[in-house]
């Protein structure tokens, strides 16, 4: 579905992405895994098209992504940053249809649309109407889930999706997003630096440090066939939260 | 405005041969325009009688024979005017002088109006205060200082020669300038010293200071009333209002009487029409309350509203896209940004004086340019730093949305910005109530009119009477747009404190 070929990125004279290419099954859940300033954000963001690489090329099916194409492709994925990027000047259900309604979509068509999505997120519809502030964060997180889901996209881009939650409104929201991305059946893509995230959501893991890959496979490769020290290093480091208090999010 | 009043004499005067009327004249030039403006509405308002302005007739010859046959009734003429040019005196008369020798010509001078328009030696403020220069007499102790003398003031008898000996003075004689230039050579401090007439509007201007003529060298011109003999029988009411101007002025009401219509571009019906006001405000008690409130302050508030309001709206209708330009084209960005800064920090009135003659004209236009340059910055500054302030995240989750650059800035990044351009807007609104306060030094009205005047007249009720009320004025536009910032604010972006506002 989406193929990554010796895309190539330098960002500045300390950060580059190195060649790397990569490619993602239809319908499956990836995580992209590492720790900050490794790349995963860079690479999201390729995808996306928001930043296009300085060699190589990203495709969707046959599709290239080019500055002509991205805004159409934009239109077929959906994306969801740590905070949500819900405006805080709409109300929640029209954050959710934007897209929707800049495609000129008819009202009860949205309106339905909008009703189901409810239901996906387990989000009550009264709360369509009232402005983001006036959500938790959890319920936040669930809105930006449905306005990337809103045109039913292909592939779903999540950069941190649960980052800035508390771990009991994370731990909730964890088993939500498995089940939906179950039922759904997208292609998923996701970004976390929590190993214990990963590893519930991911048949397939990816980490990432210093711009290139370390490894790809499931946990079970990671932890009984590093390919590097740093992979069992990194595992460690994150299964000992006790340890390193503050870092338990 | 001279064709029209002439056009209106010339109309009465055609089947206004009745008794009742009071023909003015006057002679072609400000102070005489504005005096013959004065008499003829001094003479209105005293009721029963028509009074009508033949205005700038020509020059003394003109006038007089005017006056002799009966066309006008009277004008404003000068002492020694009379004494030299109309009589031919060889000796100096004093006012019963010229009146006995007037007798059998039918003509009286009368009603001392209170200055003095003669030659005179002007000298810049700062350097008379710095040196101690009160009187020419002073000026022999100071034989550095420099002299700008006009051509015509070196070759008069009674000019340079004359009082270089009367006074003894040890400077050599300059080369002669001519007189424009000399005041322009005294503002660039070039020289110390110029003539002038003591009611020259430029005086003000340039804020010099009058040498005292201490031993009377300079012959006298002291402003009367030149009529015929009979009009105060013929017309009693219209004779009574006029002994009122008697001692109504001194050198420098003159002087800002001159400057209103000559720096400012008031016509000489508003300058009289202002100067009779001032007298009835003061005739009222004089305060501060009732100069505030004189019949002028709606039309005062009016054009102060419109200077502000028309420039504001054009600044904003230009200035939010040339933000937005400056947010989008980042090669655009630091032209746009520095040439609003740059306009700015240019000084106000070196601002108006660079636009009028680019206008050709003074007034309302070139003011209203100058407010919309002024206006620029701040909505220029704050369009673009709101829209640059968005949060990185919302920015590309709006691009991520697959919703194009026009969708994008008309939904999301304008109405994110929108405090941001209304603080700039309101920045500027203030900005300009103060501002406009100056556009009365070129004509353009508000309450800079009555500051400017106060200025002049260095009459600090008067001119707290324009300050008051355009601080005011600031208050209220600053309370206006607060309430517009609540009610235009998108709901969701209440009392949301995060959003970066820059005032």
């Amino acid at each position: 579905m989406i193929r990554l070929e010796n895309v190539a990125k330098t960002l500045s004279p300390r950060f580059a992405l190195a060649p790397l290419s990569l490619d993602f099954e239809n319908g499956s859940t990836s995580v992209l895994i590492g720790p900050s300033g490794c790349g995963k954000s860079t690479l999201l963001r390729l995808i996306a098209g928001l930043i296009a690489p300085d060699s190589g090329s990203v495709k969707f099916g046959e599709e290239v992504l080019q500055p002509e194409n991205a805004q159409a492709l934009r239109l077929r994925m959906g994306y969801v940053i740590q905070e949500g990027g819900l405006f805080p000047h709409l109300s929640v259900g029209a954050n959710v249809a934007l897209a929707a309604r800049f495609l000129k979509r008819p009202e009860a068509e949205i309106r339905k649309r909008l009703d189901e999505l409810c239901d996906l997120v387990a989000l009550s519809s009264p709360l369509l109407a009232r402005y983001p502030r006036e959500l938790s964060g959890g319920q936040r997180q669930r809105v930006a889930l449905m306005r990337a889901l809103m045109l039913d996209p292909a592939l779903l881009l999540l950069d941190e999706p649960l980052g800035a939650l508390d771990p009991i409104t994370r731990r909730a929201l964890q088993g939500d997003l498995k089940n939906i991305f179950a039922r759904l059946g997208k292609t998923v893509i996701m970004i976390t630096h929590d190993m214990g995230e990963a590893a519930h959501f991911a048949g397939e893991l990816i980490l990432m440090r210093d711009g290139r890959i370390v490894q790809r496979g499931t946990l079970d490769d990671l932890l009984k066939r590093p390919a590097d020290p740093y992979v069992t290093e990194f595992i460690l480091a994150q299964r000992s939260p006790l340890k390193r208090p503050g870092s338990a999010a | 405005m001279k064709a029209l009043l002439a056009a209106i004499a010339l109309l009465f005067c055609g089947g206004a041969f009745a008794a009742e009327t009071l023909t003015v004249g006057s002679k072609r030039f400000t102070e005489s325009y504005i005096l013959g403006e004065i008499i003829t509405l001094s003479a209105q308002r005293a009721g029963d009688e028509q009074a009508v302005h033949r205005p700038g007739l020509g020059n003394t010859g003109i006038v007089y024979a005017a006056l002799r046959n009966g066309e006008i009734d009277i004008y404003p003429e000068y002492t020694g005017t009379i004494e030299r040019e109309i009589l031919k005196s060889a000796q100096p008369l004093d006012l019963d002088g010229l009146n006995r020798a007037l007798q059998p010509l039918g003509l009286s001078a009368g009603i001392p109006l209170g200055f003095n328009n003669t030659y005179a030696l002007a000298m810049r403020e700062d350097r008379a205060q710095a040196l101690g220069v009160r009187t020419v007499s002073d000026l022999a102790a100071h034989p550095d200082i420099v002299l700008g003398l006009s051509q015509e003031f070196i070759g008069r008898a009674d000019g340079w020669s004359g009082l270089k000996k009367a006074y003894a003075l040890p400077h050599a004689t300059p080369r002669g300038l001519d007189h424009g230039l000399a005041y322009e050579a005294i503002a660039a401090s070039q020289v110390d010293v110029v003539d002038a007439y003591t009611t020259d509007a430029k005086i003000g201007r340039y804020n010099l200071r009058v040498l005292k003529d201490d031993k009377n060298f300079f012959p006298v011109y002291d402003a009367v009333l030149l009529y015929r003999a009979d009009l105060p029988q013929r017309l009693p009411r219209t004779w009574a209002a006029l002994s009122s101007l008697r001692g109504a002025f001194d050198e420098r009401r003159m002087i800002a009487l001159n400057a209103q219509a000559e720096l400012n571009g008031r016509s000489f019906n508003e300058v009289a029409k202002q100067f009779l006001g001032d007298r009835q405000a003061n005739a009222q008690g004089g305060g501060f309350l009732a100069r505030l409130f004189a019949p002028d302050f709606w039309r005062l508030a009016f054009e102060h509203v419109m200077l502000v309001a028309v420039s504001l709206f054009v600044a904003a209708a230009i200035g939010i896209p040339l933000g937005i330009l400056a947010y989008r084209v980042p090669g655009a960005r630091q032209w746009v940004l520095s040439v609003v800064g740059v306009i700015q920090t240019v000084p106000s009135l070196a601002l108006f004086a660079f636009l009028i003659p680019l206008f050709g004209k003074i007034g309302t236009v070139p003011a209203l340019a100058a407010l919309f340059l002024y206006a620029l910055l701040p909505i220029v500054r704050n369009t673009y730093s709101g829209l640059a302030d968005i949060a990185p995240g919302l920015r590309e989750s709006a691009i991520a949305l697959g919703l194009p650059p026009g969708y994008r800035l008309r939904v999301i990044e304008l109405p994110l910005a929108s405090r941001a351009i209304l603080a700039g807007v309101k920045t500027s609104a203030v900005i300009n109530v103060g501002t406009a306060t100056i556009a009365a030094f070129i004509g353009a009205g508000g309450f800079g009119e009555r500051i400017a005047q106060g200025l002049a007249l260095n009459d600090n009720a008067t001119l707290l009477a324009g300050a008051v009320p355009a601080a005011a004025l600031a208050l209220l536009v600053h309370g206006a747009f607060e309430l517009l910032d609540r009610g235009l604010m998108p709901a969701g972006l209440r009392e949301a404190q995060s959003q970066p506002v820059s005032i």
